[in-house]
């Protein structure tokens, strides 16, 4: 028989545990889920300065939807996403399979292309500003060379703007995603450089056909990371260009700060934040799948 | 046989590529220095990649002490006092919470726990503007909001995820045998965790420092929103002084107070190491 001090002391340590999650099953019921419900609710009432309870029904995505201005934000974070994803998977893989060649200085060059990751991106985007700006960055230095017709000015044009955005934010993150790259390529065995050796197989061959397909899980892993960044992208955009020149580089995320907090339309904003959830939810839902039933297979 | 030379071209090419490599990613860090110990009129007349005639300290100090953030003009040191009173409750108070819910997720599989962490993993993921008007509605009627706590608050909150899941994940690791012996011993929840768990776990604290001095220092979004006018981080304080719209840009201040406010995370970068690497392979390979 379990006398009643011992079933006291298993009840204890029984609800131990539970009573140490409180703090996050109240973080995660109220501030993630409440708030995120309260969001999507609003998104779906007429509020403008103060959130009010009129339905009507989905009047804000419609409006969302005929604003130029988000339009815009939407194909500039399209813009904006695939270069700056492409750039960084590219450079990153490369940066990585060159520096997987047991090169000298290993140490010091990863830390020279990782160290920008450890930077703000309000530091990023002003650094960035400056060396694009065309009466004082590249363009006046490469002019005062010499070279008197060279232009450089992307920072300025409405048309490329987005993508001196990018390279800032290229410069910020692509050192993450090399490393990433190098620790999928550490762990590829060994064994098949040898068979590929004696086989006579070219270099890039083999990591074209056969690291690149391995490495598949890592690149995911990578994709994911970098679509999060862009879905998130704000200080970048506010630290460079404002979202200027005019419009030209405005981002989902700033639009809807703008609406929230200067131009108070409450409604049209939450309107927006529940469409960025859905971008995510799409992205992350086949991600967090295939992780999660590989941890259960473990178990 | 020709494979040799080959071999010495391919070898110099890599050095080629990484070098000019290198060149890309420390050219920004090149120019903020360089242009920081400028005077204006040097930097008007001249070019962003020369080197100062005349090294000079003037714009750190200005940028440090004077320099105006929208009304007031006391510096960016203001900012660096907020900030590190804001990064040092958020980081105690984050990694603490992280350790203890990835050791109860882990060791007591409690019932639920897989969906609880499911749910959490949510705010890691979830673009910040979904959360953020109906919180600064909750703080306003706690009356945190624009406050100091509010800020650690917030920065707990959505520190819990990454937390969590980097102990979570470092707590499965280590052998079940500890725990069980622990328990056969009559070690209760929190005994185990303060005497079994936390010492062993060293390792991944100091990446959890990293990750979020890191990731609080270079916060802006959550320090323009929920910061008060004196009391915003120094991030939000430097987009102030460089994108305020009155009188001419000093470039060289701005340099300087940018600087400045990269050298925390700079340093941590600098003096961990293999750390900083070894902590975002691990908060990379979960998300």
């Amino acid at each position: 028989m379990v006398s009643s001090k011992q079933s006291d002391e298993h009840w204890r340590s029984a609800l131990a545990p539970y009573l140490a999650l409180v703090p996050l099953f109240v973080v995660v019921v109220v501030f993630y889920l409440g708030t995120m419900a309260w969001s999507i609710g609003i998104s779906f009432t007429g509020s403008k300065m103060l959130p009010v309870a009129n339905f009507v029904g989905f009047a804000q995505y419609q409006r969302l939807f005929s604003e130029a201005r988000w339009l815009f934000a939407l194909r500039n974070i399209a813009f904006f996403g695939a270069a700056f994803m492409v750039s960084c998977l590219v450079a990153g893989f490369l940066l990585a399979v060159f520096l997987d060649q047991k090169v000298r200085g290993e140490g010091v060059l990863r830390s020279i292309f990782l160290f920008p990751y450890a930077l703000s991106f309000i530091v990023t985007g002003l650094v960035w500003q400056w060396i694009l700006n065309p009466g004082f960055g590249i363009q006046q230095a490469m002019r005062s060379l010499g070279w008197s017709d060279f232009t450089f000015s992307w920072i300025t044009d409405q048309s490329l703007a987005i993508f001196a955005v990018a390279i800032a934010a290229f410069w910020q993150g692509s050192g993450l995603i090399m490393v990433v790259m190098l620790a999928g390529l550490r762990g590829v065995d060994t064994e098949l450089w040898k068979a590929a050796k004696i086989d006579g197989i070219p270099t890039w061959r083999v990591y074209w056909s056969i690291v690149l397909p391995i490495l598949r899980p890592t690149i995911a892993t990578a994709v994911v990371l970098l679509a999060i960044g862009v879905v998130k992208a704000y200080d970048v955009v506010v630290a460079m260009t404002q979202g200027g020149p005019g419009i030209a580089t405005d981002v989902p995320a700033k639009f809807i700060m703008d609406f929230l907090f200067q131009r108070q339309n409450i409604g049209l904003a939450m309107a927006g934040s529940t469409i960025m959830l859905l971008i995510v939810l799409i992205l992350l839902i086949p991600y967090l799948h295939s992780q999660y039933f590989k941890q259960e297979s473990r178990h | 046989m020709s494979e040799d030379s080959t071999f010495s071209w391919g070898r110099l090419g890599i050095y080629a590529v990484l070098i000019a490599a290198a060149a890309f990613y420390l050219l920004p860090l090149y120019v903020m220095v360089v242009t920081s110990l400028k005077t204006m009129p040097e930097i008007r007349d001249g070019n962003l990649f020369a080197l100062p005639h005349a090294p000079s300290l003037d714009a750190w100090r200005k940028a440090w002490t004077t320099a105006c953030t929208g009304l007031a003009c006391d510096g960016i040191q203001v900012g660096f006092r907020n900030s590190v009173n804001i990064v040092l409750p958020s980081v105690l108070v984050s990694i603490f919470v992280g350790a203890l819910n990835g050791y109860a997720l882990v060791f007591w599989n409690p019932r639920g726990g897989v969906w609880l962490f499911c749910a959490l993993l949510v705010g890691a993921f979830v673009p910040y503007q979904v959360f953020i008007y109906p919180l600064t509605k909750m703080l306003a009627a706690t009356g945190l909001f624009k406050t100091l706590s509010g800020l650690v608050f917030v920065h707990t909150i959505f520190g819990m995820p990454i937390m969590t899941m980097l102990f979570r994940n470092y707590f499965s690791s280590l052998p079940v045998e500890l725990f069980n012996a622990a328990r056969v011993d009559g070690a209760g929840f929190l005994a185990i965790f303060f005497q079994v768990m936390l010492p062993l776990s060293t390792p991944i604290i100091i990446v959890a420092v990293i990750m979020q001095v890191t990731g609080i220092w270079n916060d802006f979004l959550f320090g323009l929103v929920f910061g008060s006018g004196e009391g915003v981080p120094m991030t939000v304080q430097l987009n102030n002084i460089v994108n305020s719209t009155t009188g001419e840009r000093e470039y060289n201040v701005n340099m300087a107070a940018t600087i400045l406010t990269s050298l925390v995370p700079l340093v941590v970068y600098l003096m961990s190491g293999k750390y900083f690497v070894r902590g975002i392979a691990a908060g990379a390979v979960k998300g």
